[in-house]
Order: structure tokens, then C-alpha cells, then sequence
């Protein structure tokens, strides 16, 4: 079977070009630094099946403070990307720019904290020592990684846990607990990979919110990977919509509601209008092939 | 202070519940001392029997089951007869005695446990070593293997005269023997067990740009941690048993080797088995204690209970 819709191509060479829509938020976004910037990154892994394209051509620029969602069905290259502005992948095509520098070297100046969609809490540590293991391996000195620990596992809401061990917590309170490790050595960006991807919907909107709080009150740069439209279109400045078979970004857009956001904007009229673009910009990339 | 003086006269009065929750361990014992004994009329039978004959005397079968269970030098000595053999040769002379089993059974433990050091700490190196060192991995496991396919009473003898030759004799060279008998054990598990941890933590770690003796000591080594202490107490007997293996081509100076090779010159099988039984209860032991360590070590490492 034939594509279901032909992509809205005029849209889809703009993001490939410059990725940057005109509007104004964007505009005004392009005036200060840009936190990531990927021009013509292209990824293809070499696979016993052959050639695999995770990601073609991709141009993306995020700019400081930005809260941008990586939005698309799986396979879609969205967490590929990702691991390639954290330097878990290289590219095999194009350049990468994080804060400035490569990628590489972003990384080894520790620019970013990481959370996986599983906590990935080290079952052998409590949960204060999992919190301090980057301070140690960063080389800080032993009351500062206290006081650092105690400070972040605060803002996540897990004072009083410290003593106790992963498999004492639920799924939501390890997430919790790996954000704060994230958090610890306080990065200016964060990037998140379905971070609440397996928790439940209750848990999933309070952490939600928390997590806007903290974006809000900490001014650092959130790249975050989801599957759910509501999510992208409530925590995001600017959503990023793949596609899959080659990895590639299809429409970048706009969310331009306060940054003190709170749940009830997902009754407004523009929330439901970002959803809707968001929802056609996955549709017409999808391909029904298989 | 007061749930503990609760509980503790709760614990001691109630010889009934450890009873009830050891029963069938308990049955299992019963029932291998039961044919051991069955093994043990039945193998030295045919000897008593002829034994009654050639003196042309009349016998009856509680007599000869009797007989059976008394034999000077049996095929399957009896029970009780180990036990008393065990203890005699134990409590029957001073400990610094060469008729003392005490003093051979000190003896191979030491070379057992040197032997056992040695194997278990080459055999991390090496796994470190081969985790880290991808052209080690291919270029040393077959080495490794082949070391493990020769016979050791092949390997044995030749260590013994080389250590000899150059004036090493005694502890050290048996524990080599041992050593190299152990280490294998130790080098495959803990290879599995370094390279358990799951790729999210190593990304973790790389995130963090940790370098990589922080990844080894801060992940790899704590994640193989129970894979460490399961080879560990596979090595332990094996040790144990390289030891033993040790003694034998020494001219059967010292040990539970000697003992062994002593008993079968003379044709003493009580003798024999009480070795073996020695060697099988400092086996026991040795695992018991590996098996203590685990449970410290786990439960300091926040195992579920």
C-alpha cells in the first residue's frame, strides 16, 4: 500500500532546511545562544541486516532556556538524536554543536545530565549515594556532595530516603531519584528520554508539573523525548515531529504558552490546536508500508 | 532491648519448630546413612562369607551381617567404622603428630587456602585484564582453555621437580598446583560478571565522562559481585582438590594426599575414607564461609531480603 497521505512537503523542506518556522517565538528564540546545534546530521548504523538510517539530514537549532520535545512513532530516530547530541552515537554525516563545542567535548566537560527511561539507579547504592555517584566521580569534595545530595533529592521530594536502597522505592520515586543524580552536578541541559514514559498517568502529570516548576525556576535547556501528544504540547516551547525510514524531523513547532503553565491550559483552544498540528505532522509522516 | 528479650526465650523453647523445619533435611540424611550401610553389607559380604568358609566355620546371617560391618580391611568400610577411625585418628595422638589426620588435614588446608588465594586474585586480574583488552580476550582465553585440558597429575610432577630444583618445597609449590587449578573458574565467571552491568549504566558512566578505572571500581566490579563469590565457591573445592592432587607425586610426605596414598599402599580403606570424609567436611566448611561472606557482603549491598 501507497502512503495513506502524501507529507505536506512544503512544511517538511522548510524543517529540513532550516528548521527554523517564522514565527515569532522562534525568532526571538534565534537572538541568544543556542544550546544545540545540528546541521546535516545524518546516522547510519551498519547492521548484520544492512544499512540502517536512524537519522537523515537532520537541522535542528535549540536555543537557551528552550523546553523542546522530541515528538514520533518508535524507530523514528528521537532518542537516536538525542544520544547524539549527549555523544553516545556519532554521527556519520554533518556537524554537532552543543553549547558551542562539539558534542564530544561537551560531553567531557559534563554539560549535560541524562535520564534514561529506566531510573538506571545502581541497585548496590542507597539511594543518597546513587544521587552522589556523578559528584564523586566529578571529583567533589565530600561535604559539598552531601550538601548537593540533600539539596536535590529536596527539590524531587525525596528528603527522608536516603538510607534506603532502589528496590525500597516505586517506579515514580526512582525516576524522581535519577533526576535529582541528573541534577546534582547541575548541567544547563538536561535531556530526557521518556523519562516518565513507564509510570502511570497520575504520577506522569505530577511529575509533569514538577518538572515545568523546576525548568521554570532553574532556566536550564530541557530536550525531552515523548510518545504523548498532551505531554509534548504541555511542557514544550517548541515540538519536534519525526518521522520514520530515514530518521528525519518533519515540522518543528511552536508552543508559546507561559512558562508557568499549569495543567488546566490543556482545556484551551490552543492547546488543542498545537495537538492537532502535532497530530496531522505524525500522521503524514507515517508511513502504513508494513 | 525489650523485642530482643522477647524473642530470645521464644527462640530457645521451641526445639519442636527447629525440628519440624529441618525434618526432611534430616529424613535425606537418614536415608543416605541407610544405604550406605545396605552398600556396605552388600559389598563386603562375598569377603566375610569366604572368609567363614575357608575356616570351614558354620555361620548365621546375623552373624555375618555382623561380620560385614567389623571387617579389618573392608570394600565399603561401615559408617560407625569411619566415625571411629575419624575419631581415633583425630584425639588418639598429639596434634603435631604424623599419625594425627588433624595435622595432615592442617596441612593440605594451608596449602588449600594459599593456593586458593592466589588462583582467586590471577583469576580477577586476568578477567579485568580480557574485559578491558579486547586482543587479550582473543589472544589468552585459548591459552587459558588449554590449561584447563591438560591432566594436572600430568602438570603436577613437573612443578613439584622445578620448584624442588631451584630450593621452593613444602607449601609453596602445592599451592601453585592448586592455583592453577582454581583460577579458571574465577576468570570465566568474573568476565560474565563485569560485563553484566546494562548498557544504560555504562551510558550513565559515560555521560559523567568517568574514566575507565571509575567504571571498573564504582560499576563493573560491584555489579559482578555475585557472580565473584558463585565462582568462588566453585574454586574453593577445587583448590581443595588440587591440593590433595599436589601431595601425591611428593612421595606422600604430609597431607590428606598422603594419607590417601598411605592407605591404599596397606591397603587401608577405613583409612581412606576417613580421609575423604575430612576432605569433603573442609570442603563444607570452606563453602560455608564463602557462603557467610555472600550473605555479609549482599546485604551490605542492599539485597532483597
Amino acid at each position: 500500500m501507497a502512503r495513506a497521505s502524501s507529507p505536506p512537503t512544503s512544511t517538511q523542506t522548510a524543517a529540513r532546511m532550516t528548521s527554523q518556522p517564522a514565527t515569532g517565538a522562534s525568532r526571538a528564540a534565534n537572538a541568544s545562544a543556542l544550546t544545540v546545534d545540528a546541521r546535516g546530521v545524518s546516522l547510519t548504523f551498519q547492521t548484520r541486516d544492512g544499512a540502517v538510517e536512524a537519522l537523515a539530514n537532520v537541522n535542528l537549532q535549540i536555543s537557551d532556556g528552550d523546553f523542546v520535545s522530541f515528538i514520533g512513532p518508535s524507530g523514528c530516530g528521537k532518542t537516536t538524536l538525542m544520544r547524539v547530541i549527549a555523544d553516545l552515537e556519532r554521527p556519520t554525516a554533518g556537524t554537532i554543536l552543543v553549547n558551542g563545542v562539539t558534542a564530544e567535548e561537551a560531553r567531557l566537560k559534563r554539560q549535560y545530565g541524562y535520564i534514561f527511561q529506566a531510573p538506571a539507579l545502581y541497585p548496590w547504592r542507597t539511594i543518597e549515594r546513587n544521587v552522589m555517584l556523578p559528584l564523586e566521580i566529578m571529583g567533589y569534595p565530600a561535604n559539598e556532595r552531601r550538601e548537593r545530595m540533600q539539596r536535590y533529592l529536596k527539590l524531587v521530594n525525596l528528603s527522608g530516603f536516603e538510607r534506603k536502597f532502589p528496590w525500597q522505592l516505586s517506579g515514580g520515586m526512582q525516576q524522581r531519584a535519577s533526576i535529582a543524580r541528573a541534577l546534582s552536578f547541575d548541567p544547563a541541559l538536561l535531556l530526557m528520554d521518556e523519562p516518565f514514559g513507564a509510570l502511570d498517568e497520575i504520577v506522569r502529570d505530577h511529575l509533569n508539573e514538577q518538572l515545568l516548576r523546576l525548568w521554570d525556576q532553574t532556566g536550564k535547556t530541557v530536550v525531552f523525548v515523548t510518545h504523548s501528544i498532551p505531554e509534548a504540547v504541555f511542557l514544550s516551547t517548541k515540538i519536534v515531529v519525526m518521522s520514520p525510514r530515514p530518521g528525519r524531523i518533519i515540522d518543528v513547532i511552536p508552543c508559546d504558552f507561559p512558562r508557568d503553565r499549569t495543567l488546566e491550559i490543556r482545556e484551551t483552544q490552543e492547546f488543542i490546536k498545537i495537538a492537532q498540528r502535532v497530530r496531522s505532522g505524525l500522521r503524514s509522516g507515517h508511513s502504513y508500508d508494513e | 532491648m525489650t523485642s530482643s528479650a522477647i524473642a530470645l526465650p521464644r527462640v530457645s523453647s521451641r526445639p519442636t519448630a527447629w525440628l519440624s523445619q529441618h525434618t526432611p533435611i534430616l529424613a535425606v540424611v537418614a536415608v543416605l546413612f541407610v544405604l550406605w550401610y545396605l552398600a556396605a553389607f552388600f559389598m563386603n559380604a562375598p569377603l566375610v562369607r569366604d572368609a567363614f568358609e575357608r575356616n570351614e566355620v558354620k555361620y548365621t546371617f546375623s552373624e555375618l551381617v555382623a561380620g560385614t560391618m567389623e571387617a579389618q580391611r573392608p570394600v565399603v568400610p561401615a559408617p560407625h567404622q569411619v566415625a571411629a577411625e575419624l575419631y581415633d585418628s583425630i584425639f588418639g595422638y598429639p596434634l603435631d603428630s604424623r599419625r594425627n589426620l588433624a595435622y595432615h588435614a592442617w596441612v593440605t588446608l594451608s596449602a588449600t587456602v594459599v593456593g586458593f588465594a592466589i588462583g582467586a586474585i590471577f583469576g580477577i586480574v586476568l578477567a579485568i585484564l580480557i574485559v578491558h583488552l579486547r586482543t587479550l580476550e582473543k589472544s589468552l582465553l585459548p591459552w587459558i582453555i588449554c590449561s584447563q585440558m591438560v591432566p594436572i597429575l600430568a602438570i603436577a610432577p613437573i612443578i613439584i621437580v622445578v620448584f624442588g630444583a631451584i630450593g621452593i618445597r613444602g607449601l609453596f609449590p602445592k599451592s601453585i598446583i592448586s592455583a592453577y587449578l582454581c583460577f579458571f573458574p574465577v576468570t570465566i565467571g568474573m568476565v560474565k560478571g563485569l560485563t553484566s552491568p546494562d548498557p544504560i549504566q555504562l551510558d550513565l558512566m559515560r555521560t559523567w565522562s568517568a574514566n575507565k578505572l571509575q567504571v571498573l571500581w564504582k560499576l563493573r566490579w560491584p555489579a559482578s559481585i555475585p557472580f565473584l563469590f558463585a565462582s568462588l565457591k566453585v574454586s574453593v573445592t577445587i583448590s581443595l582438590v588440587g591440593a590433595i592432587v599436589a601431595e601425591l607425586p611428593t612421595g606422600a610426605q604430609a597431607g590428606i594426599g598422603a594419607r590417601l596414598l598411605t592407605g591404599s599402599y596397606y591397603g587401608q580403606t577405613v583409612q581412606i575414607w576417613a580421609a575423604l570424609v575430612c576432605a569433603a567436611v573442609i570442603a563444607t566448611v570452606l563453602i560455608a564461609i564463602i557462603d557467610l561472606i555472600a550473605k555479609w557482603t549482599a546485604r551490605r549491598m542492599g539485597a532483597t531480603p
